[in-house]
């Protein structure tokens, strides 16, 4: 039976709505707590038994956490790839949870408790990965809901820590706070005027980091970066927050500065890159999937410059997600070949564009 | 010595290639590290690879992967080694020399040894931070510039707060595993508890 997505508190979509700060810049802002339960071997390590004995031990706490009160459980590990790769695409699980590399199949005890605002993913790299995610820019927001998550799931389940290095994680490079605060931005101004390679710069000097669309190790498409603390051990979780969020807010002022000079000095070739993107996604016949992402960026840069009117933030985040393969499938009842997912986006897309124009 | 920063390692990104710059030095792997030395007054800057900058003394915290872990693991060893640390890490890792008896140094709760860790990037169990915690504490200070926790404070909940005892399946599971990997002694131990509890 396919995944019912319609059971998961507002489809999990909720952070794609377009309703926080900046959204026309910053799809989404998450922030996840890395945690392990004491007593067990860490997951990797773990033997079937341990791993489901914890996801038990878990599952039991849950109930006497309340920001978990309206969550469900999903046992990842019994899902179909199809699925699995359907919550990765929505940004619910990681692919390392979805077991999606060839390398790294899906554990046994691999879960998931999705809630409204925040989740907690078991059987992770760690035992737990507790994580808020909200739409736009909306670091405090985020802290508050995964912190108060914390502090109920950390008086349940006695996690691995250590006075002089913090919670205790699988990789060292979590270790003590174990956070790591991320917001994806969309940043097209910057790498057309060729300002990126600068901020990319910048940012390390600032001990942030990026990675692309999916987190660790995923590659860079449509010109959304994910920037987010590296470290994580020797700063308190304010101090980390303070510093990302005032990166960030440099990043999109120099963002809204890029996109201002590529209006003045290049007006009318933007316009027209703008609106050939627009045309493509509105009427091509079969749209790969990084082809896709491209054209959107066009179009979401031509929506934050006002050239293009009637159309939504929410629409373009929205095709952003469904318009990828597992959500294809799933909208289509069946399994796609690449070739007729190209062509099943593309009619995607069209009908997509099609019914905001018609609305506007 | 000014401060230093490093540059970003892009992936998959058609621009990507533009960002890396060759090492100064060695002009030879894409650099990691800037090195802003004032000389005579004046700024100059020097793109250099992880490599040439730990020859050139500059120690940086590193972005790394599990596999880069290991080898900085095994940086941080010889350093202990060649420099005064050598008898701590020795008591701690409970061997006196050689790379490869350090890595034999094993955590008694999940098996796993620094040679594990090595090649995984990965420890097995929070045990080993304390196990390891010689090498640790200095890979730490590499990683994220400081070794010392300073976020928020945490006390574990009562046992008799929360319902969950040592079962025989955990110390079954920990059994297998001490047998798996030759580890008598421990078995021998864990199989005692296990005739306890039975």
């Amino acid at each position: 039976m396919a995944l019912d997505l319609s059971l998961v508190p507002d489809g999990g979509i909720s952070w794609m709505d377009a309703s926080g700060e900046h959204a026309d810049i910053v799809l989404s802002t998450r922030i996840r707590l890395a945690r392990n339960v004491e007593g067990y071997a860490f997951t990797a390590r773990a033997r079937d038994g341990e791993r489901l004995r914890v996801l038990t031990q878990v599952r039991d706490a849950v109930r006497q956490v309340p920001s978990l009160a309206h969550s469900v459980l999903l046992r990842v590990d019994e899902l179909p790839s199809a699925d699995r790769l359907l919550l990765h695409e929505r940004h619910l699980v990681s692919k390392e949870l979805a077991g999606l590399d060839a390398q790294h199949p899906v554990r046994s005890g691999a879960a998931v408790f999705l809630g409204p605002d925040v989740g907690v993913m078991v059987n992770e790299e760690d035992h737990l990965r507790l994580q808020a995610l909200r739409s736009g820019f909306g670091l405090g927001p985020a802290y508050e809901a995964v912190q108060q998550l914390d502090q109920e799931l950390g008086s349940q389940v006695p996690y691995a820590y250590h006075s002089e290095f913090g919670f205790l994680t699988a990789c060292p490079t979590n270790v003590g706070t174990g956070m790591r605060a991320s917001v994806l931005i969309h940043l097209p101004g910057l790498v057309l005027t060729k300002e990126m390679g600068k901020v990319l710069a910048g940012l390390q000097q600032m001990g942030l980091t990026y990675r692309g669309l999916y987190g660790e190790g995923s590659d860079v498409v449509g010109n959304f970066f994910q920037i987010s603390n590296q470290t994580t051990l020797g700063k308190s979780e304010d101090e980390l927050l303070q510093q990302l969020m005032t990166v960030v807010k440099k990043v999109i002022a120099s963002e809204e500065d890029a996109r201002r000079i590529l209006l003045r000095d290049a007006g009318y070739i933007i316009e027209d890159k703008v609106w050939r993107a627009y045309g493509t996604l509105r009427y091509a016949r079969s749209l790969t999937f990084e082809e896709a992402m491209n054209y959107l960026s066009g179009v979401r840069l031509a929506v934050g410059l006002k050239l293009i009117s009637g159309l939504s933030v929410y629409t373009l985040n929205k095709l952003l997600i469904f318009s990828q393969l597992a959500h294809l499938s799933h909208a289509e009842g069946r399994a796609l070949a690449e070739g007729e997912a190209n062509v099943v986006r593309a009619r995607y897309v069209r009908q997509a564009l099609a019914n905001e124009a018609e609305a506007a | 010595m000014g401060g230093c920063s490093k540059l970003m390692r892009g992936k998959g990104w058609h621009d990507a290639g533009s960002y890396l710059m060759r090492c100064d030095n060695c002009k030879e792997r894409d650099s990691v590290v800037k090195l802003v030395q004032i000389i005579d007054g004046a700024p100059r800057e020097l793109r250099l690879c992880e490599k040439c900058a730990a020859e050139k003394g500059v120690e940086t915290t590193v972005s790394v992967t599990p596999p880069q872990l290991g080898e900085l693991l095994q940086k941080v060893q010889q350093q202990l080694m060649a420099g005064g640390g050598s008898l701590a890490v020795a008591g701690a890792l409970g061997a006196t020399t050689g790379t490869n008896t350090r890595d034999a140094a094993r955590c008694t709760f999940c098996s796993a040894t620094l040679g594990d860790f090595r090649s995984t990037g990965r420890l097995g169990c929070a045990h080993c931070y304390g196990a390891f915690e010689t090498s640790l504490r200095e890979l730490l200070r590499r990683v994220h510039g400081n070794a010392r926790h300073n976020g928020r404070k945490y006390d574990p909940p009562k046992p008799d707060e929360i319902e969950r005892s040592v079962t025989l399946g955990e110390l079954r599971d920990r059994l297998k595993r001490a047998v798996d990997s030759e580890q008598f002694e421990l078995a021998a131990d864990i199989r005692d508890r296990i005739r306890v509890l039975e």
